[in-house]
């Protein structure tokens, strides 16, 4: 089999487990794992940008809200239908991707890391500044108008898979067909030796800029279709907590791998789904097993696999 | 010959260091320009400055008469001037091809394999393709870093120590290689070794202190005095 082969084949597959999924697992499961899809839509943007062009961003949470807010205030203060709504968002998330990375790009290392950390900090306290507009700290739910696609009503369990799986398989194999084209080649470039990249012939700002715009557009994407999925737009996904998760999932699934985000993000939430059964202390659980990843296997899960034996993954 | 790159006063000072001061310098169609001085006489500034990694302080740059003084890096890159790294600059964790392809791509090529292949060809590292860049011999690293100048087909290409770290049998192979491109691509040569640079050279210049020394033929440059001096010592010219 040709490594093509091999890599259609195992991301086709993914896709069609996770299909087949919602009709062999409990009603619980189903709602988790469109849940999961979201958010590791929102990983696989944070991993264009960290992963794949090395924008390691503390400010992901901002393109992530002004995905959800962009999607959640138009549907609230002018009533806009979902699709037009959602668009919106994903556009939101791009626009502020791109004003950030217009800024924060004349920085790089760990000044780009506090400059996108301060700007999302900002983000977040506007949101609470404008509480007329925004709901404050409390939010607001999103109208049942704004939350039927396409006649589905995304509040029933089934619609609402379906459409965190199409959102999901879009996502999935748009970064595929990205990082294996020349564009995601001179991504990598620019990880791996800017200077080097530079006396080839390619803009460092334009590429980086231009990754970090895709990763924004993903982060929107997740943000609209979360609000959208779940019904609830909040300040909370606004904060540090919300940059820092997509950077956990793309670490424990393996950074600069396409499939790496979502298995990152289903093993983050059940670990945590599971642990906070049993006690209260979960984080610690958490803490243990990435003091466990960055031991033994600094490259995350697909990363060192990749190392050792697959070296035809993405 | 017409000047494919011409400098006129260029300087660049780090301080109180006169790395670069107030070079005239141009390169003529078509030939093989060594460019020879003791270290720290400012070849590898001096270059830098031509492709535009470091800033010019004054002096101007033109390539085919248009002012490039000002130009970023990669725009210069575009319009056909490639350098290569002394300190061998390849992606080591990207694939030979990867590496290659990436020059290639970058200037648009039409069919990209086979344009890596013809670069790994020219260098003789044919077959190499999926192997890991990092894994290569330091001599091969050498070769690649050189594949990827030649794939971006540069009008001018500018080596910096390039048979540093060869093999004697390889730097023959490599002194066939550069006589093979010319007169399409021009060629400025930084080398230390100076059997390559007057076996290659049809002109060469000498720096010291940041300054032009000398400027002629290997034969003329053998025989200058100056030159002598500022490699031997200054006693030499007495004794």
């Amino acid at each position: 089999m040709t490594d093509r082969a091999k890599v259609w084949g195992v991301h086709l597959l993914v896709l069609a487990a996770l299909f087949a999924a919602q009709f062999l697992l409990p009603s619980y499961h189903v709602t988790n794992l469109a849940r999961i899809m979201v958010l590791a839509v929102f990983a696989m943007g944070y991993n264009i940008a960290f992963g794949y062009t090395g924008l390691l961003s503390l400010g992901h949470a901002l393109f992530f809200a002004a995905g959800m807010y962009g999607m959640g205030l138009p549907v609230w203060h002018l009533e806009w239908l979902s699709l037009p709504a959602l668009i919106a968002g994903l556009l939101a998330g791009g626009a502020m991707a791109g004003v950030v990375g217009l800024l924060a790009l004349r920085t790089a290392g760990v000044s780009f890391m506090i400059v996108t950390l301060m700007f999302a900090q900002a983000g977040y306290l506007t949101l609470l500044y404008l509480n007329s507009w925004t709901g404050g700290d409390e939010g607001f739910v999103v109208a049942r108008s704004g939350r039927v696609l396409l006649g589905f009503d995304l509040a029933t369990d089934t619609p609402r898979f379906m459409a965190a799986f199409v959102l999901f398989a879009a996502g999935l194999l748009l970064c595929l067909w990205l990082v294996r084209s020349p564009f995601g080649r001179v991504m990598v470039a620019m990880r791996e030796n800017e200077e080097r990249s530079r006396m080839l012939g390619y803009d460092p700002f334009r590429v980086k800029l231009t990754a970090l715009i895709l990763s924004g557009l993903y982060a929107g994407a997740a943000g609209a279709a979360y609000g959208m999925l779940f019904g609830y737009v909040g300040a909370t996904f606004a904060t540090i907590q919300y940059s820092i998760l997509p950077m956990l999932y793309v670490l424990l699934g393996g950074a600069g791998t396409v499939l790496g985000p979502f298995l990152g993000a289903l093993l983050m939430f059940y670990l945590i789904d599971i642990t906070s059964g049993y006690t209260d202390a979960y984080l610690f659980v958490v803490g243990a097993a990435l003091v466990g990843l960055v031991l033994f296997a600094p490259k995350g899960i697909l990363g060192t696999l990749r190392e050792r034996a697959l070296r035809w993954l993405p | 010959m017409a000047a494919v790159i011409e400098a006129k006063g260029l300087t660049r000072h780090f301080g109180g260091l006169r790395a670069v001061d107030g070079v005239d310098f141009s390169l003529e169609h078509g030939e093989i320009h060594g460019l020879i001085g003791p270290n720290g006489a400012g070849k590898t500034t001096f270059v830098s400055l031509l492709s535009g990694r470091i800033p010019v302080q004054s002096g101007v740059i033109t390539l085919n008469g248009e002012d490039i003084t000002h130009l970023p890096a990669h725009l210069r890159v575009r319009k056909g001037v490639a350098y290569t790294f002394q300190i061998t600059s390849v992606y080591p964790r990207l694939s030979v091809f990867d590496n290659v392809a990436l020059a290639a791509q970058s200037r648009g090529a039409a069919d990209v394999p086979a344009e890596v292949a013809r670069a790994l060809a020219q260098v003789g590292l044919t077959g190499l393709d999926l192997s890991i860049a990092g894994t290569l011999s330091y001599g091969h690293q050498r070769l690649l870093e050189v594949a990827m100048g030649l794939a971006l087909r540069p009008s001018v290409l500018i080596l910096d120590e390039p048979t540093q770290g060869l093999a004697s049998g390889e730097i023959d192979g490599f002194k066939a290689l550069i006589r093979s491109l010319v007169p399409q691509t021009t060629i400025l040569l930084i080398e230390h070794n100076m059997d390559v640079v007057m076996d290659l050279a049809d002109r060469i210049t000498v720096l010291n202190f940041g300054q032009v020394l000398a400027v002629g033929t290997p034969d003329e440059i053998r025989r200058n005095r100056a030159v002598q001096d500022a490699y031997l010592g200054g006693d030499h010219a007495a004794g």
